[in-house]
């Protein structure tokens, strides 16, 4: 078999967080009852007049300047034609010739190395409304509260080789949206989706093969699997002597199988023109500026701090700033406890597992940053043990509870009176004799067992150092 | 004819449009002519006019981002011939 290379170009639609549509002031607050959220403009009555939402330019403006695109000075709008149940005026305004951000590029970084993935083009469109099968009648259904939600549509360079760097891109792009508050990016919402454009070609080959296009995935895991089928897929059909056609995949995610749907020829004419109910968008340098101006600190600019003013290893940068949930969370937290390795050491570690056990965001949780930071105080302060305070941190994930108020009604504080704890050492010194001589002939793993005993007896609430302290005074005695 | 009848054969699929023998005659004469038409434009001299993004000398017509009411359901599926649990139906569109 021949060595192939992949090629892979992803278009994402986020859609936009502003509070109404992009050409009317429909809300655009996700869930409501069918067809409450319209009016006669953006379900394509004849004779309205759409005006265009200045947040939209806004945010799109906000997006290309964070993916270090060139904003377009002079700008329009275009009807894109095609005829669906879900576009209720059979056109969709959108951008085609002339989009407002141009030519720029996202740093990813695929497990350890960076790579830059060039970006072609951002421009504005209306989302289109949702069709619903009704099983009992076999009619479809449509509800046209999506129609007009605004969207911004990124198109990528064919930059992408394998399904880790289109992960890595995507995670990436959603970080970046998420700090710009421009998207919520809840993708099993459909408000961050894309579609994959894939192709192959044997590996030295100039020209690139026929690429397939797979609309709509709204999962990394469906991104993921569905390059891995469809590589598999094409490089099988080249191997087998047949050719590739141009035509759309339909991904069944609960199945992980990808289905051809031979489209007609004439399926993509989508016969665009200027979009003659709205004006062209000129946009000034100081706009741009003002825009530029007002952009939050991005990921890359954050870890650079978090390495410099906390001291923290770029490791945990990373991965503290890769969400702006998570960053938030933990400067937080640190600004309550001040204690910078130990916040991100809970966030990174015991935390971050939980969290991906139940398959929530850090900010979705029940730990509060204040709970967090009470914790971390109480074992800075001594009050308890770390062993403990794993324990807590449990309890604290599964009900939301104080860790302070843990502390106190299960009486977990720890054990640091030396008193107390040599009454304990003696005890357990006295009940193994065998142990004690085998750490008298050289066998240093019997204090570990006799420690486990002494923990055990308090519950794990002696202060370790302090057993260490006195088990071997006792012994050495 | 700078319109075939091939060319309208493929609008009228894109458009869902089922078109007579007779009415493919006339659509082909009467869109050539219209075709025609607007290609006399293309004898005028243009040189040093700057494309035409909008027919009016407009930009920048924005709105605010502050909701308003949105109209009563009812009244957006005034239209529709057949409707179903507050949406409008339409025949299966499943691919
Ligand atoms: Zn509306």
């Amino acid at each position: 078999m021949k060595d192939y290379e992949v090629i892979i170009g992803l278009e994402v639609h986020a859609e936009l967080s502003t509070n109404t549509k992009i050409y009317c002031n429909c809300s655009t607050s996700f869930g409501a009852d069918p067809n409450t959220h319209c009016c006669p403009i953006c379900t394509g009555m004849p004779g309205t007049l759409p005006v265009l939402n200045e947040k939209v330019v806004e945010y799109a403006v906000k997006a290309g300047l964070a993916t270090n695109c060139e904003i377009s000075r002079f700008s329009k709008q275009d009807r894109k034609n095609y005829f669906y149940p879900d576009l209720p005026k059979a056109y969709q305004i959108s951008q085609y010739d002339l989009p407002l951000c141009l030519g720029g590029h996202l740093d990813i970084n695929v497990n350890g190395n960076k790579k830059t993935i060039g970006i072609t083009r951002i421009h504005i469109e209306e989302d289109a409304g949702k069709l619903i099968h009704d099983a009992y009648t076999g009619d479809t259904l449509v509800d046209m509260n999506r129609c007009a939600v605004p969207l911004i549509e990124i198109v990528s360079e064919p930059d992408i080789r394998n399904a880790d760097e289109a992960v890595a891109y995507m995670q990436t792009l959603k970080s970046i949206l998420e700090y710009l508050e421009v998207c919520d990016c809840k993708m099993q919402e459909g408000s961050l989706r894309c579609d994959v454009n894939l192709s192959v070609r044997p590996v030295g080959q100039k020209e690139f093969g026929t690429r397939t296009e797979t609309k709509n995935l709204n999962s990394f895991r469906a991104i993921h699997n569905l390059i891995e089928f469809e590589t598999k897929r094409q490089i099988e059909v080249l191997e087998n002597g047949g050719v590739i056609h141009q035509e759309t995949i339909r991904w069944d995610d609960a199945k992980g199988i990808g289905y051809a749907m031979r489209s007609k020829e004439d399926a993509q004419d989508y016969r665009y023109f200027p979009e003659p109910d709205l004006a062209p968008i000129v946009l000034s340098d100081e706009y741009i500026n003002d825009m530029k101006n007002s952009l939050p600190e991005m990921p890359h600019l954050k870890k650079e701090r978090y390495i410099k003013e906390f001291g923290l290893p770029e490791y945990d940068a990373e991965i503290l700033t890769a969400s702006k949930y998570t960053a938030n969370f933990f400067e937080k937290t640190n600004a309550i406890c001040n204690n910078p390795k130990a916040v991100s050491n809970w966030i990174m570690g015991d935390f971050a597992k939980m969290l991906n056990e139940k398959e929530l965001e850090i900010n979705e949780s029940k730990v509060t940053e204040e709970n967090l930071a009470c914790l971390i105080s109480l074992i800075d302060k001594g009050t308890i043990s770390s062993k403990i305070a794993k324990q807590i941190f449990e309890e604290m994930f599964e009900t939301g509870e104080n860790a302070k108020d843990i502390v106190e009604k299960k009486g977990l504080v720890q054990i640091s009176d030396e008193g107390a704890i040599k009454e304990i050492v003696q005890r357990v010194v006295e009940a193994n004799p065998q142990s004690v001589a085998d750490y008298k002939a050289g066998k240093d793993r019997a204090i570990g067992f006799m420690v486990g005993q002494i923990m055990k007896e308090t519950k794990g609430k002696a202060n370790p150092q302090i057993v260490n302290k006195l088990l071997l005074e006792i012994i050495n005695k | 004819m700078s319109v075939s009848k091939e060319d309208v054969k493929h609008i009228a699929n894109l458009s869902k449009l089922n078109l007579t023998d007779e009415e493919l005659d006339k659509y082909t004469t009467d869109l050539s002519n219209i075709v025609d038409f607007a290609n006399e434009l293309s004898n005028i001299n243009v040189d040093g006019v700057k494309p035409t993004a909008h027919i009016l000398d407009i930009k920048n017509v924005f709105r605010k981002d502050e909701v308003d009411a949105s109209y009563d359901r009812e009244e957006i599926l005034k239209n529709a011939p057949s409707k179903d649990a507050g949406c409008i139906s339409v025949p299966k569109v499943v691919e």
